[in-house]
């Protein structure tokens, strides 16, 4: 295995009284993607959620292409290079596609103390590249992205996640609420995740979804990871097996 | 043409527009021929300002998802903090920054209260229209003072070509280009954008959300108390009971300019529009003799016309797409496989 680009050691974490994850220990190399499965309450989110910088760990340690790092916050992830696109997606549905891809990260024109001009111009061009490079096809990058289709939608996530030059991706449960037409898309953005040398972990309930787009099959149960196996070694029904 | 017609949909300010001309031909014909005359325009202009300043505040918090009640005790709380301080010999200047000052502060205890303790913020400004105007009657201490030898010519002079302006209307129209420039052209107008369309997705993008929503609360109590301030030098007296019932009358503005209650979706230029046709309805039946007492009713009526009318324009606008879909690819963004 090449160098892990993140590593987290012994991550335990408590909420009020429940011990949701306890101990978990990954490392996941440059490129790999991983399928993270296990029921409700397995410690999957709590784990991604620790990741994306929403909470923060209890106890132990996380290492970023071998330095040890601190995710402060949302933004902080980000910074580091670890975007995390949602079930619910993150997308504005009253705003444009290009104020999207660059809501929070707008290129400014100039700026005073953060605040400034935005460079809508700039905007538009970039993420019309951004959503052609995932090959994803809409109208115009000024379409209002509730008017753009479940995938579609995951489809320009990815596509910040990737203009924004993320090195992790992680996406929880972006099949949810699809349908098979729109989740054979997000499967495909997946799968070419590994192309731009994107590493993925992506949360599904969705067993067969996850051996369609991933490397490496991880299971939680019980805030703990009971199962480490490449796609190759195992199948849908032992991985069923065990949960 | 059909392309057009969707972008036309899509804005309903632009309805707002085509129902404010129609209206004017209507009451200019219902008051032969004096709605539309220099005396009577600069009437209705010199009023403006103030309905107009108060609803691009809040169309501005309601974008951002929020909603301020209060800002019809503040349009009363800021000039009358203002007239006190000056009465106590404090100069022209420092007193107008004081009274906008506690217009500000009043906007930030309204958001901390929203944000801190999650309540709604209909509820934390309900709570603080009752007690911003209480103070503002306690500290007139019932005789309100007289302002005199102020400076109020720089919101009442009437200036441009046959002075059919006041010095006020031009404030409002500085301000107004400013605030549709901080939404449209800026990285903060694009936070309360994403703050007031997708709460969840804006923070996780990073954008300091509740920061976000608490300026917006300042902002739009800071442009109530302003427009009280143009009042009062207008009239030249701080009554406290002005601005009653104003923060129903902005919100009606902001709604028939096309913002939605629900957050994400609103323009300034729609609050304009939303304002000035709620001036030109006040003032269009006065002059064509109909009972005034029929002006909230009118209102009422277009209130609810125009968000039932937005929202039926805004499906009609989304079956369109359907069909501008369905057109040759060269429209689309596409690259060559």
């Amino acid at each position: 295995m090449n160098r892990p680009i993140i590593e987290c050691r012994g991550l335990h974490k408590w909420y009020s009284g429940v011990h949701a994850l306890k101990g978990v220990n990954l490392a996941v190399a440059s490129g790999e993607s991983i399928g993270l499965v296990g029921d409700n309450g397995a410690g999957k989110s709590t784990l991604i959620k620790i990741l994306s910088g929403v909470h923060r760990p209890d106890q132990g340690e996380i290492f970023l292409e071998g330095q040890r790092v601190d995710i402060r916050n949302p933004k902080h992830a980000m910074q580091l290079g670890i975007e995390t696109i949602y079930q619910y997606n993150s997308m504005v549905p009253t705003m444009s596609i290009a104020r999207n891809l660059f809501v929070g990260r707008e290129p400014l024109k100039f700026a005073i103390a953060g605040f400034g001009i935005m460079d809508q111009k700039r905007m538009r061009q970039e993420s019309v590249q951004a959503i052609a490079d995932v090959e994803l096809h809409v109208r115009s990058p000024d379409a209002i992205v509730s008017e753009l289709s479940g995938g579609q939608r995951q489809g320009v996530a990815i596509a910040r996640a990737m203009h924004f030059k993320s090195k992790i991706l992680v996406l929880d449960e972006p099949t949810n609420h699809l349908s098979v037409k729109e989740t054979n898309k997000v499967l495909g953005f997946i799968r070419g995740l590994k192309a731009q040398n994107v590493t993925g972990i992506f949360i599904s309930h969705n067993m067969h979804h996850v051996f369609q787009s991933c490397d490496r099959i991880i299971a939680m149960a019980r805030g703990e990871i009971v199962f480490d196996k490449p796609v190759g070694e195992t199948s849908v029904e032992e991985v069923q097996e065990l949960l | 043409m059909r392309r057009l017609l969707k972008i036309y949909m899509e804005k309903p300010e632009l309805a707002g527009v085509v129902l404010l001309v129609v209206l004017a031909a209507v009451f200019q014909v219902r008051s032969n021929g004096i709605f539309l005359s220099a005396e009577n325009l600069r009437g209705v202009l010199g009023f403006m300002p103030e309905l107009g300043l108060v609803a691009i505040g809040v169309t501005i918090l309601m974008i951002c998802g929020e909603f301020d009640l209060s800002v019809g005790s503040v349009f009363a709380l800021a000039p009358m903090v203002f007239a006190i301080t000056l009465d106590d010999g404090v100069p022209f200047v420092p007193a107008l920054l004081l009274g906008l000052l506690i217009a500000a502060g009043i906007g930030f205890i309204n958001g901390y209260v929203t944000i801190r303790f999650a309540i709604p913020s209909f509820i934390a400004t309900l709570g603080m229209l009752f007690m911003a105007r209480s103070m503002t009657v306690v500290i007139s201490g019932g005789f309100p003072p007289l302002l005199s030898s102020v400076p109020s010519w720089i919101f009442t002079q009437y200036v441009g070509p046959g002075g059919l302006v006041r010095m006020s209307f031009l404030w409002f129209v500085v301000i107004a280009l400013l605030a549709g420039g901080l939404l449209s052209l800026t990285n903060f107008g694009n936070w309360i954008k994403s703050t007031g369309g997708h709460y969840e997705a804006a923070a996780s993008m990073g954008i300091p959300v509740n920061r976000v929503k608490i300026i917006s609360f300042m902002l739009c109590s800071v442009l109530a108390g302003f427009a009280g301030l143009i009042q009062v030098l207008r009239l030249n007296s701080p009554l406290p009971s002005i601005g009653d019932g104003l923060e129903l009358q902005a919100v009606a503005a902001a709604v028939i300019g096309g913002t939605a209650l629900t957050g994400g979706v609103g323009t300034v230029l729609g609050a304009i529009v939303g304002a000035l046709l709620i001036r030109e309805i006040d003032n269009g039946l006065v002059l064509s003799h109909v009972n005034a007492n029929w002006f909230k009713f009118a209102i009422g009526a277009l209130t609810v016309f125009a968000v039932v009318a937005n929202s039926w324009l805004r499906r009609t606008a989304r079956r369109i797409k359907v069909q501008v879909d369905n057109e040759p690819a060269h429209h689309r963004v596409s690259r060559p496989a």
